[in-house]
């Protein structure tokens, strides 16, 4: 269908108009690994410490940064130096800013593939077909390619979310036409390439596990034991091990493992970021703040100790909880697995749903890692936001989720973006997300609603309260002259607002996905 | 509801796409000492806010015309005046008289796109939304093509939020009276292109096709209703020409200060490389070394009024809103073929015409207005938007082509597909040209190769185009009675479309 290129062509055009957006950090990160991996032996690629952003991603990524580099000194030569630390000059910029776009067409490629594949046709209306509010596999294919968060993330903030979501929806592509090698390939070569995918790693596994290498023959049938497959197991295991040893294996001989592990899990951030990611963290931050200020007030709390936790708190940029328990890497990791465990669990007795079920584990599975997760960042909220657009079609509620979802979670993302210039950039890309949206989704989902369309009108008074919190955050905070005295009130309003959002999404979207198993198997 | 959101997500398209061409350079970025267009609004903004009105089109001691002189009208100045003060309020650095020249920061930066962006807010957006909303006669589908034209046209973006200009004012107000001489309030229409001429003199292009359409309407009203109407809407002129000039009224010699200001016809035939008709013939003929400064503004005034007359005698004699909207083309477009001290930038004019065209001549419309927006590329090389104006460029092209599909489709005869055909070997050849520009560095005994490769092959096509647009107003109306029929069953389609929908 034509109108996915037009849609594809006039989104890529408008990446090329952010490329003088401001830039963060994350720029320099990337422009030190071009020049780490093309100018220093395979050897160093982990022990250099020239800046201090040094290369913590896996190693398929620095080999993509390798083969990047080697366009790149077509452009700049200079960039590829290590020790020209901070250097952006005009062709850097542009170099750099064009493989985030040229190598989005991966995701492109892969929103398109679902989109053709994935998205059933519906009774081929003639007059639907071309009109982008109405026609489905369009709609998907508008909220996929065009997805806010993407485009502030990648192409203004800069980072290559972009083409690890696109080999992240081949793999679900392919778990959807039951090509479970396939999959398991381009999942291992993700993983390879950013480690943060680990959170979704079981899903891939408790789904393969059972569709794949238990009942070989008969899908959907009863699930018995005896049905196991060792050969198929072993297909498996091959495939992820052959992946793992490229990637990781002249590491291993090298004798660098653990150098290029501690380089992947610094354990030795804080439990939040620096801008509290709106989780339960933030929740529990704000909670334990709040204990100690009333415990202050009412003397049940000598103010000493409570300065005295606040002061660590700000050098080592970890939070020591007053009056709640501190917590450790370990309750995190905890708490996460035990919040994926059902979801697990389900999948693992319910895999006739196919695609869709595994997809609905996997945003569970994104929000357990968000919400409990060790030093998350706030543009994790993706891992579930895209996979969630692959279900809007499915149900009513899953489209009325994802509208929640997609508002407070974009909305979330504003603090990424402080420079004036990206102001109305931000503002406007979110007002267009809501629009086109939810009108779209009402064209599905006939709504009656009385406020915003498909979603209830306790969710939407929630959503339109987005609406004053960003006046203040932006203008009343400043008016009142506060921004001195209390310069992180907006992003604490910010995440702890959005957090009880991303919470209550979280526990909707858990209680549709257990129970629509029970329903089905009722009426079967 | 639904039309309404549609309106909405192409007008927040367009804002969006405004303000990310914003965050580039402008004309002469760090560029001392004369700096570009940009330093000139900051000067203006400067003088007006600190000399008396007297003195804004004097030269003075303090107020140096050769440094960015004010030149355009007094709407402008006013403006001016108004952001002078918002800017003094803000920084007073920005506008201080004589030591703000060359201000250049991050904030000041941000300030001048805002006002554009302001601007255009105020007038430019809803002007192109009410234009199209107006016309009851279209159907969504053509009405919603017809603003994502006039919304998204690279040109008019580039230049205002890229080079940096208030275009968007001028042409917005000269819209916003389109639309009203459609609506039949005439006296509205004409005070507000009144106010348009009054903010940029270049609306002068668009002049005669107004004084002609409403002279026609008096005269088809019959003698004493029409010299009645026309005696009204010569009041509405006059008192709004009042209105815009009464500071500089005070004597004849200050007025004609203006005026010399206004019309400088002491500058050159045209500046740099421009796609009218002269400077592409100079690559045959160098009339500059023939013939005398004089008897240059001769010849392009009698140029320009000849060619004027075809269009604007048919207005006159069928002074209907098509054949209107096709002499505001007409005679825009010769004006920038044929007239003397033409800028690149003034293609715009003419594109704006087409713009309001646009739902009745899908894909010639998208046509002119891809190779306007190619005439310009010297220029926003320059300034450094070529980015910019590729992706702008590219997303017009393929959205526009792409939802004009349906409309282009109507009538598959051979007519259309050489049409077609021709338009794809034009744009593969500016795709080309373009290319070569970037990267083939010409010969040394030619520096502006390209630069002439490029205003003549946009001037070849402005020359056709000027001869299209003639034939469509004046042999239109035989065309138009198909279209009508093909529109009347598409309509009863649709109808039957919406009803079997309700059945369901």
């Amino acid at each position: 269908m034509a109108a996915i290129y037009v849609v594809a062509a006039a989104v890529t055009c408008f990446k090329l108009l952010l490329i003088p957006s401001y830039r963060s950090t994350d720029f320099e990160v990337h422009r030190n690994w071009l020049a780490v991996t093309h100018s220093l032996p395979i050897s160093q690629w982990y022990t250099d410490k020239t800046s201090e952003w040094t290369l913590d991603y896996p190693p398929l990524f620095a080999w993509m940064e390798f083969f990047l580099s080697q366009i790149a000194k077509h452009f700049d030569p200079e960039m590829l130096r290590v020790t020209n630390l901070n250097y952006a000059s005009d062709a850097t910029i542009l170099f750099q800013r064009l493989t985030v776009i040229v190598t989005d067409f991966m995701y492109l490629f892969a929103a398109k593939k679902f989109c053709d594949v994935c998205v059933k046709k519906t009774k081929g209306k003639e007059s639907v077909s071309s009109n982008i509010y109405q026609n489905p596999s369009l709609i998907m294919a508008v909220l996929l390619m065009a997805n806010f968060g993407l485009l502030i993330v990648d192409h203004i903030h800069f980072q290559y979310n972009g083409v690890l979501m696109g080999i992240f929806i081949l793999s679900i592509v392919c778990i959807y036409q039951n090509q479970f090698l396939q999959s398991a390939l381009w999942f291992s070569i993700l993983l390879n390439m950013k480690h943060i995918y680990l959170y979704v790693a079981p899903v891939y596994f408790v789904y393969l596990l059972r569709c794949y290498c238990y009942n070989p023959n008969k899908q959907g049938s009863k699930f018995s034991i005896s049905s196991f497959s060792l050969l198929r197991l072993i297909y498996l295991g091959m495939i992820v091990l052959t992946v793992f040893g490229i990637s990781f294996g002249p590491f291993i001989y090298m004798g660098q493992l653990s150098q290029v592990l501690s380089r992947l899990f610094p354990f030795k951030r804080g439990l939040c970021h620096a801008y509290w990611a709106p989780n339960f963290w933030a929740l529990y931050n704000i909670a334990d703040k709040a204990a100690s200020i009333i415990g202050t007030k009412l003397k049940v709390l000598s103010s000493v100790a409570v300065e005295e936790a606040s002061m660590t708190g700000g050098l080592v940029q970890e939070f020591s909880h007053t009056v709640l328990p501190s917590i450790k890497p370990i309750y995190t990791v905890i708490l996460t697995l035990l919040a994926m465990l059902p979801a697990l669990i389900h999948l693992f007795l319910n895999p006739q749903k196919g695609g869709q079920g595994f997809v609905r584990c996997l945003v569970l599975c994104g929000f357990a890692s968000f919400l409990f997760g060790w030093h998350v960042h706030e543009k994790a909220i993706l891992i579930i936001i895209i996979p969630l657009t692959l279900l809007i079609l499915e149900k009513r509620e899953d489209g009325r989720l994802y509208l929640f979802l997609s508002t407070i979670g974009f909305y979330s993302l504003f603090p990424l973006l402080f420079t004036q210039f990206e102001t109305p950039i931000k503002i406007v890309l979110l007002i267009l997300h809501c629009l086109y949206s939810f009108s779209s989704l009402s064209n599905i989902y006939r709504s009656a609603s009385t406020m915003l369309p498909v979603v209830s009108w306790y969710e939407s008074l929630y959503l339109l309260g987005i609406i004053p919190l960003e006046i203040y955050n932006s203008f009343i905070h400043h008016v009142l002259k506060l921004n001195i005295s209390l310069p992180f009130i907006p992003l604490l309003l910010t995440s702890v607002y959005c957090s009880i959002g991303v919470l209550y999404a979280w526990l909707r979207f858990y209680s549709t996905t257990l129970k629509s198993s029970t329903h089905k198997t009722k009426t079967s | 509801m639904g039309l309404l959101v549609e309106v909405c997500v192409l007008v927040v398209i367009s804002i969006a796409l405004r303000w990310s061409v914003s965050q580039n350079t402008y004309s002469g970025q760090s560029k001392p000492p004369m700096y570009g267009d940009y330093e000139a609004q900051r000067h203006w903004m400067e003088i007006t806010l600190n000399l008396p009105v007297s003195d804004w089109y004097r030269n003075t001691t303090n107020n140096d015309l050769q440094y960015w002189g004010l030149d355009y009208p007094p709407l402008t100045a006013y403006h001016s005046k108004i952001c002078g003060y918002i800017a003094q309020y803000i920084n007073p650095d920005w506008v201080r008289l004589y030591k703000s020249r060359g201000y250049e920061s991050y904030y000041h930066k941000l300030f001048m796109r805002y006002t554009v962006l302001v601007a255009d807010f105020l007038i430019f957006l809803p002007a192109a939304v009410l234009f199209y909303l107006a016309q009851d006669q279209l159907d969504d589908k053509s009405m919603l093509f017809g603003l994502m034209v006039i919304l998204l046209y690279p040109g008019l973006i580039l230049i205002d939020y890229g080079h940096f200009q208030y275009n968007g004012i001028s042409l917005g107000l000269a819209v916003l009276a389109v639309a009203c001489l459609g609506s039949e309030l005439q006296m509205i229409g004409a005070a507000l292109f009144t106010l348009a001429l009054n903010y940029k003199q270049m609306e002068l292009y668009h002049a005669m096709p107004f004084f002609t359409f409403l002279l026609g309407k008096c005269f088809k009203a019959g003698p004493f209703k029409g010299l009645f109407e026309l005696i009204k809407i010569g009041i509405t002129v006059i008192i709004t020409f009042l209105l815009c000039w009464s500071p500089f009224l005070t004597s004849v010699e200050s007025a004609k200060q203006v005026l010399t200001r206004l019309f400088p016809f002491n500058r050159g035939l045209y500046e740099d490389k421009v796609a009218s008709f002269w400077c592409s013939l100079s690559v045959l003929i160098k009339l500059k070394n023939i013939l005398s400064q004089e008897n240059l503004v001769l010849l392009c005034l009698s140029t320009t009024l000849l060619c004027l007359l075809p269009s604007s005698l048919h207005l006159l004699y069928k002074p209907t809103i098509t054949n209107f909207k096709y002499a505001l083309v007409n005679s825009s477009l010769v004006f920038f073929l044929f007239s003397f001290q033409v800028h690149e930038k003034s293609i715009l004019i003419p594109a704006i015409s087409v713009c309001m065209l646009a739902n009745r001549e899908p894909l010639t419309s998208i046509w002119f207005l891809s190779i306007s927006t190619f005439s310009m590329l010297p220029l926003l090389v320059k300034d450094g938007l070529i980015i910019p104006y590729i992706g702008l460029s590219v997303m017009f092209l393929i959205a526009c082509v792409y939802i004009s599909q349906p409309f282009n489709n109507q009538k598959p005869d051979s007519l259309s597909t050489l049409k077609k055909i021709n338009f794809i070997i034009s744009m593969v050849g500016a795709i080309l040209l373009t290319g070569a520009s970037q990267f083939i560095i010409p010969p040394p005994q030619l520096p502006d190769l390209f630069p002439v490769l490029i205003s003549s092959y946009s001037c070849a096509h402005f020359l056709f185009f000027l001869l299209y647009f003639h034939f469509a107003q004046i042999f239109g109306d035989e065309i138009d009675v198909d279209r009508k029929i093909s529109k009347s069953t598409r309509v009863q389609t649709s109808k039957k479309q919406k009803s079997i929908k309700k059945e369901n």
